[in-house]
């Protein structure tokens, strides 16, 4: 399973170039944002969780479809299926290394990102908390949404309509920890409840994922 | 004799037969009645004045939009369990009459919220987690679409469901967390003493009943008609190999 995951990280960086792209994506759609709604401060700083948490998302939106899509198209997602390992094993890898490319650069960046919005000083670290919590869920959960897509053959707009509405309750309240958290309000039950659902997704959704698997690879 | 006997498709198809000769007329008069009497012969409400008639198609409609994903979800994974393959066509016959249902309540409650509310729309708790059940069934119907094999198709729009199903309950909750929003609470229960003046309460019942019937008459004719399209694909199968 460690090594799946060194390769899966090996591929994203070294071939394909697919690592920095959800990345330049997140910074692409905080900077368009701006100029669409104009520059004033106050109006930014109002919606900086919103947009930050929406941007996060789309940008492991992008990504998804190369979960799975790659190795199944050159049959190395058959090899692996038939390897010694759970297909429960290889999803919850498959989403490490999808977190560990695309979530985590996210966290790291969004700090930047928050000055350009003009984000209040409080919601600093609250920003990078709720994305350190909640993007595991959406890498979690849009592994799902690749299995289930994987064998199709224009999954990606099918995957959007199917992943969008389980990152409801993520968005919600990821949003609420940074708004919260810049208004200087109490925020412990928003971040547990983000870390709940974290910690629910990862612990039961890779069963799910690799049922859907199977399926896709009778 | 248990329940399971109609899973048989032959038996599930006579027993259906029979059971719609009865359901169709049941369903054109309960609609009928209670629709005409609620919109015809009820009195116009003191504060809402007659727009409170529209209680009729909108609470019906979305006691629907919940529990055709419930009945969804009882199907799905009675087929993950049992394979009984009648069990997932129910699930997909369900699926679009519940995907309607929701929009019907979408639609009807901003219709009465313009006059009411002063809005079409608002991001209210109860009206967000509709419309993200609406973009569920969307989602589901879609995944129907995509996938050629109906088996394979059965069971991944069943885990589809199953996971769903926990995400809307959690959406229905997360969107508690904005404010407590403009709809009213529940205004109708089964068990308690009813809130709703009895010249609107008889109407609405029949109302409601006449849904369900239309609702369990719908996926019944549904059901029956992906039984004879799998059926009529047997057969140009057969016919091919021989």
């Amino acid at each position: 399973m460690i090594a799946l995951l060194t390769r899966d990280l090996r591929l994203a960086v070294r071939a394909g170039g697919g690592f920095g792209l959800g990345l330049g994506f997140f910074l692409v759609v905080v900077v368009l944002v701006p100029l669409g709604v104009g520059p004033e401060g106050g109006t930014l700083a109002k919606i900086a969780p919103g947009i930050l948490w929406v941007a996060a998302l789309l940008a492991c939106l992008l990504s998804l479809d190369r979960i799975f899509a790659l190795d199944h198209e050159d049959g190395t997602l058959d090899l692996l299926a038939t390897a010694p390992i759970p297909p429960e094993g290889i999803v919850s890898m498959k989403a490490l290394a999808h977190w560990i490319t695309t979530g985590l650069p996210l966290v790291i960046a969004a700090p930047v990102l928050a000055l350009l919005m003009n984000l209040p000083g409080p919601g600093y670290p609250w920003l990078v908390l709720s994305l350190l919590l909640g993007t595991p869920a959406l890498s979690v959960i849009g592994t799902f949404g690749a299995a289930l897509t994987v064998g199709l053959k224009r999954g990606g707009l099918l995957l959007s309509l199917l992943v969008l509405p389980l990152y409801v309750p993520t968005l919600i309240f990821g949003a609420e920890v940074v708004k919260r958290g810049a208004a200087g309000q109490a925020l412990g039950v928003p971040v547990l409840l983000l870390a709940g659902i974290t910690a629910g997704a990862a612990a039961l959704l890779p069963f799910a994922s690799a049922a859907a698997l199977r399926v896709n690879l009778r | 004799m248990s329940i399971w006997k109609y899973a048989n498709p032959v038996i599930f198809m006579q027993t259906s037969g029979r059971l719609l000769r009865w359901l169709v007329p049941l369903t054109a008069v309960l609609m009928a009645v209670g629709l005409v009497w609620g919109f015809a012969f009820t009195p116009p409400e003191e504060n809402q004045g007659s727009t409170v008639k529209i209680i009729f198609l909108h609470v019906p409609a979305a006691m629907l939009g919940i529990n055709a994903w419930l009945m969804m979800l009882v199907a799905s994974l009675v087929w993950l369990v049992r394979r009984h393959h009648v069990s997932a066509l129910a699930a997909k016959a369900a699926a679009p009459i519940g995907a309607t249902m929701t929009l019907i309540a979408l639609i009807t409650g901003a219709i009465w919220g313009e006059p009411m509310w002063g809005t079409w729309w608002a991001w209210d708790p109860r009206l967000t987690s509709f419309l993200i059940l609406f973009l569920f069934y969307l989602g589901y119907l879609a995944l129907w679409e995509a996938i050629e094999d109906p088996d394979t198709a059965a069971d991944l729009t069943s885990v589809l469901c199953l996971v769903g199903s926990v995400f809307a309950i959690l959406s229905r909750y997360a969107v508690n967390f904005w404010n407590q929003g403009l709809h009213q609470g529940a205004s109708l229960t089964l068990m308690q003493k009813q809130h709703v003046a009895d010249a609107y309460w008889y109407p609405l019942m029949i109302s409601i009943g006449g849904f369900l019937c239309f609702f369990v008459t719908m996926v019944l004719v549904r059901t029956r008609t992906e039984i004879r399209a799998r059926r009529l694909q047997a057969l140009l199968a057969r016919e091919r190999m021989a």
